[in-house]
């Protein structure tokens, strides 16, 4: 009880805080979507990305080694968390997202459904 | 006419007006123009000790990033490569909003910074640039005799 509370409380507050909304590139080709997203300074242990239903959310906390004492006297990176929230379309697979974190980007591969990709149609001529 | 019918960004309008109300307030501004809003976005500090400089440029090859410290002033200047399809690919790009190209940014350093102990390091696309503040400027506590 009292662990589920803290847990439902945790990711309220998460949704709730002021965060910067990153970049992105979104690519489409016959089989699926790209997604490129900037996240820099997001390690991998800190990025969240979540499918539910058919919203994707991205979200990334800075983890910036900062020396102790240090005063910042200019700031244009002024909130340590990143947030988006994309909704998808229901033809896209979200079962079979593929994410990678390369120094700060974020790659998912979303693909379409097998149902959804483009074939062919026969005609029939009787 | 197409003006009154889609009336522009608003979220664009917003960031023009922010831009003109720092510009207006902002009485002498660096003859390198308005420090804001450049790729990669930098957050400056310091210590006692030390200077410490965080460029945020996801997605470089280190080797692609030039860091140059002349006469007081630090020039950090690369390239980003698009991640868009070319021309021919048979893809539709849908947004377009992270950075590609050259890009150059400059910082004006304090005085008192020593230009043989700087150290750089690139990690989860975050440059971080330290620059070792003098010995002789630093504070020091005088005893009395």
């Amino acid at each position: 009880m009292n662990e589920k509370t803290a847990v439902t409380k945790g990711s309220h507050t998460a949704a709730g805080e002021a965060a910067l909304i990153p970049p992105v590139d979104v690519i489409e080709d016959s089989t699926g979507i790209t997604l490129y997203a900037d996240l820099p300074g997001v390690p991998k242990d800190k990025l969240n990305l979540q499918v539910e239903a058919d919203s994707l959310t991205i979200e990334g906390e800075v983890g910036l080694t900062i020396p102790e004492g240090m005063e910042a006297s200019h700031a244009e990176v002024s909130l340590p968390r990143f947030r988006r929230v994309f909704t998808l379309s229901k033809e896209l697979d979200p079962a079979k997202v593929s994410a990678e974190l390369k120094q700060g980007v974020l790659t998912l591969r979303i693909p379409k459904a097998e149902h959804a990709q483009p074939r062919r149609i026969e005609i029939k001529v009787d | 006419m197409y003006r009154s019918l889609f009336s522009r960004d608003v979220f664009a309008e917003l960031d023009r007006l922010q831009r003109e109300m720092q510009q207006a307030f902002d009485l002498s501004p660096s003859i390198r123009g308005f420090g804001r809003g450049g790729f990669p976005a930098l957050n400056v500090g310091g210590t006692p000790q030390s200077v410490e400089i965080y460029a945020f440029a996801p997605g470089m090859d280190p080797a692609a990033l030039d860091v140059n410290l002349d006469r007081g002033v630090l020039t950090i200047s690369g390239e980003r490569k698009a991640s868009l399809p070319g021309p021919d690919a048979k893809a539709t790009v849908h947004i377009s909003e992270r950075f590609s190209g050259r890009f150059s940014r400059v910082v004006s350093l304090p005085d008192d910074v020593d230009p043989n102990a700087v150290s750089a390091a690139y990690r989860d696309g975050v440059l971080h640039i330290s620059l070792k503040r003098r010995e002789s400027a630093q504070p020091r506590r005088i005893a009395i005799e």
